[in-house]
């Protein structure tokens, strides 16, 4: 592993909340001023750099029972069981010998979000290293009862055996201190051919409990005395409550209690429909002032383009050479939803002054932080613990729900409060992933090559995370309304509205400018890949417009501007695989193309499919998909093809059905009939996943590799079917047959 | 109002108001986890479970049109310990991502094979287009079906 650039990887992690300790934060400050260097101090793997000791990984108890403590949370991606995997490998032991904790600020570090595919790179690199030093630790202290040389000794199984056989366990080697110790900068991980567990794909240990009716989620728990909290949200972003008579809710039965604070409203019951019942009754009593805070959705990409803005220099490298032929277009993504299946919900208790919160959130410390700062809680009275929800792919409402919940709590201590948000909550009021406006002009010489690239994009932050308490809906809602955090541009290497908008392609200059919106007239944060989602799906349908402007195969035209073997791979193995080729299809079917390397520092994508449009109703029907993916060394391969292949279904759901609706007032997408997505009938024949395994090389995360490349290679299926150029998202039936009907028309008029 | 179910085999007298949907009265009366609340109405899937054999939306269903029905929930299908061939073929296909919307994808397969043993991969399609997924786990849970009806075919568990 290079830890030197998994250093400048963390810096650039825009998400990622650090604490260094001092002394690390100086040692690296040195590193990067230079200025009169010292010594290097040399860096430590992954998440290490910010909690050093092994033992807030690892530890082992006298029985030898073993623990794994990870900040990261699992969402469904599967990570828990990668984790488990790389820290079975290196402490040579069963992966069942192992009990995993998850992100709990009472017991893990502080590993900030569990976002951005960095589990791998980072939690995963740390419990990797740090195990492979517990080992050696473990055999030096056997070495020493011995009075052996460690080399002659090895680790099997949960003891270290001696080269005559005889055996200690790591229960009766360890002792309070042992791994009570920082990390160094050099593990004795195990060699590449040495592995059992990595490279594996191991069943992931929680689907049985998922398919038999487990308590699997945050929404399952069920405490003593736990009560069921209904919020009743206000019916638009700019509401405020004017009145409510609470008096006959109140007299429900089985009602607690209402809170009201602020423009904030909730009702507690002993039993769950209770609370639904009783909430739909204080909703009818609530009187809010509504106003106008939204802009026209039938023009929504002027809007943005309109809009104040402070630009960011996102690449400025190289100089043109002159073109013989230029592409022009603008790409609009419309604002879209994380829409969980199940929508949010967390249990709170206040008990001793105490709080705890059970939450799906992606960040255990940052909502400890901000719920802290609503309620005015230290960490010490807070906790809040990670527990699974339905897939979040992204800032949904899991902290707000986590804020209600402890909002309430506290005026009922003692009794466990479980706050179940509704679907028209979850769809009305999760932040958004964020509309985006892109502009493109970009040329190729008289040889074919890329001449020049200039690329423009219009957008919100992509983040707008806790941190602080105007983050969370119940912060903003109570009395103390706690303001919104206001946005500011950053460019980092990570990227955010600006994540892939330098294409990976080479060209003798690349202008990228990110035109930074402040004005969020609708709530936005982080969806799944970011702003990668629409940069990559405006940078591979203008790669494929300058490939026919050269006259040369997609593929072949990608190829020859790509420099990185790694890339070249990517695309010869997913172009090989479908069995790419320029044969006719039948009619109105096409293929298409789209490959991005994610952040352009993380997992390498390719995307081959083939898809079939109907005339007459418009449908994009895509028919088989064909990928492969190389994100370093794959620790569990079906864990990734199980990623790659939703990033690819999700992408295509985005991308061909979703656009969330609103008028002047109100979000009106607030179901599954006002905001369709993906149904079984849209789904694909096939979907094939090849990974592609670099050995010895660093994890570099799967979740979102798949989301861009595949906007860009449904779009260039379309333009091969039909010679349609569809620069807006989503391609709805409807765009469809209107572009359709349109270049008939044209067709008509010039024949004509 | 008492109502007298009969839920994975086993006799329940729910003691609630009658206008509560069966998912209330299976997760909050009597603490099973297999049918989830996804969206209250009827648009997802998530909380399907069987009643005599027929798939049903639990959060549309009230109590009150229940008395004397036989209610089939995910943990009727399997334990952990002794999956069935459901669940055995979700297992082996790793077929979830979060796993929020299996429980009710597996409940409305397990319908369709009961009544149709030999449902070919379309029809395994049609009966799933009720139900919801977000994660993208789709490919895998036709696969996971289709397995399932041969487990059940080829006489497993």
């Amino acid at each position: 592993m290079n830890a030197l650039s998994r250093r400048g990887l963390l810096k650039g992690a825009g998400a990622l909340v650090v604490s260094f300790s001092m002394s690390r934060a100086f040692a690296q400050e040195g590193e990067v001023a230079g200025g009169a260097p010292k010594e290097a101090v040399p860096e430590l793997p992954g998440a290490l750099a910010q909690s050093p000791f092994l033992d807030s990984w690892i530890r082992i108890e006298a029985d030898g029972s073993i623990k794994v403590f990870t900040g990261k949370a699992e969402l469904g991606q599967g990570v828990k069981t990668a984790i488990l995997q790389v820290a079975a490998e290196e402490l040579e032991v069963e992966p069942r010998a192992i009990e995993m904790i998850t992100a709990d600020t009472g017991q893990t570090p502080n590993e900030g979000y569990t976002a951005g595919s960095q589990s791998m790179p980072n939690s995963a690199t740390a419990v990797r290293n740090a195990a492979a030093q517990a080992r050696a630790l473990l055999i030096g202290q056997a070495a020493g009862r011995w009075s052996l040389d460690p080399a002659t000794l090895r680790a099997e199984n949960g003891s270290v055996i001696a080269p005559n056989g005889e055996t200690l366990s790591y229960g009766a080697l360890v002792s309070s201190t042992l791994l009570h110790v920082e990390a160094q900068p050099q593990s004795p991980l195990k060699a590449p051919d040495q592995l059992r567990q990595i490279g594996q794909s191991m069943q992931r240990i929680d689907i049985p409990g998922k398919v038999t009716g487990g308590e699997a989620y945050v929404q399952d728990m069920r405490m003593t005395g736990m009560v069921h909290a209904r919020v009743v949200r206000p019916p638009s972003y700019g509401a405020q409550l004017q009145a409510v008579d609470t008096a006959g809710v109140d007299a429900m039965p089985g009602v607690v209690g209402v809170v009201r604070d602020g423009d904030f409203l909730a009702v507690v019951a002993d039993k769950e429909f209770r609370a639904i019942k009783a909430m739909r009754m204080l909703a009818k009593a609530a009187q809010w002032s509504e106003s106008e805070t939204l802009p026209d959705s039938s023009a929504l990409p002027d809007f943005l383009r309109q809009l104040p803005r402070e630009d960011g220099t996102v690449a400025s490298e190289g100089t043109p050479v002159p073109s013989a032929h230029t592409y022009e277009a603008s790409f609009t993504r419309p604002y879209q939803a994380h829409g969980s299946i199940g929508p949010s919900c967390a249990v709170a208790l206040w008990e001793d002054e105490r709080m705890t919160v059970w939450s799906h959130t992606q960040g255990v410390y940052p909502d400890q932080k901000a719920i802290g700062e609503m309620l005015e809680l230290g960490p010490d009275r807070l906790r809040v613990v990670h527990r699974e929800g339905s897939g979040c792919y992204g800032h949904n409402g899991a902290d707000d729900a986590a804020a209600d919940a402890a909002l309430i709590a506290q005026r009922f201590p003692g009794r466990p409060v479980r706050v179940q948000w509704m679907r028209e909550q979850e769809h009305g009021w999760e932040p958004l992933g964020p509309a985006m406006v892109t502009q493109v002009r970009a040329g190729i010489d008289a040889s074919g090559q890329i001449s020049e690239w200039n690329y423009e994009l219009w957008s919100n932050t992509h983040s707008t995370r806790p941190g602080p308490a105007g983050a969370l809906l119940a912060g903003r809602h109570s009395a103390k309304r706690f303001a919104p955090e206001e946005p500011e541009l950053e460019i980092t290497k990570s990227g955010n509205g600006d994540r892939n908008s330098v294409p990976l392609y080479v060209s003798p200059s690349k202008q990228v400018v990110w035109h930074f919106l402040k004005d969020m007239p609708l709530r936005v944060s982080a969806l799944r890949g970011l702003g990668a989602y629409a940069n990559v799906f405006s940078i591979e349908s203008t790669m494929d417009e300058l490939a026919l402007l050269a006259k040369t195969d997609p593929v072949a035209f990608r190829l020859k501007h790509l420099e990185d073997l790694r890339a070249k791979a990517v695309v010869e193995e997913a172009a090989t695989r479908f069995g790419w080729s320029n044969e006719p299809l039948p009619q109105n079917t096409g293929r298409g193309f789209g490959f991005a390397r994610y952040k352009n520092f993380a997992a390498y994508c390719a995307i081959a499919l083939e898809a079939e449009i109907d005339p007459i109703s418009g449908r994009v029907q895509v028919k088989r998909v064909v990928s492969a993916i190389d994100s370093g060394q794959a620790v569990n391969p079906d864990g990734i093809r199980n990623q790659t292949e939703g990033g690819i279904l999700q992408s295509l759901s985005w991308t061909l059905f979703e656009a969330v609706p609103f008028d002047r007032t109100r979000v009106t997408g607030i179901d599954w009939s006002t905001y369709p997505i993906l149904r079984f009938s849209g789904v694909p024949a096939s979907v094939e996943v090849h990974v592609i395994d670099r050995p010895g090389e660093p994890f570099l995360g799967s979740g979102e590799a798949a989301q861009g490349p595949m906007a860009g290679a449904i779009a260039n299926a379309i333009r091969h079917a039909t010679g349609l150029r569809l620069t807006d998202l989503p391609f709805s039936r409807e765009r469809v047959r209107a572009a359709l009907m349109q270049a008939a028309g044209t067709e008509l008029t010039q024949n004509g | 109002m008492a109502v007298t179910l009969r839920v994975n085999g086993k006799e329940q007298s729910v003691e609630t108001e009658p206008d509560t949907p069966l998912l209330y009265v299976l997760r909050d009366d009597l603490a099973l986890n297999g049918a989830k609340y996804g969206c209250g109405l009827g648009q997802c899937g998530a909380c399907t479970v069987l009643v005599d054999d027929k798939p049903v939306l639990s959060c549309l269903t009230p109590l009150m049109l229940l008395e004397g029905r036989s209610i089939t929930t995910v943990e009727g299908l399997g334990t952990v310990g002794k999956p069935g061939p459901m669940q055995q073929a979700f297992i082996e296909e790793q077929a979830a991502q979060c796993g929020y919307c299996i429980p009710g994808m597996m409940m409305r397969a397990e319908a369709l094979v009961r009544r149709n043993p030999d449902a070919g991969d379309t029809e395994i399609r049609d009966a799933l287009e009720a139900n919801l997924c977000r994660c993208g786990t789709h490919s895998r849970i036709l696969k996971a079906v289709a397995r399932a009806r041969d487990l059940k075919r080829g006489g497993g568990a």
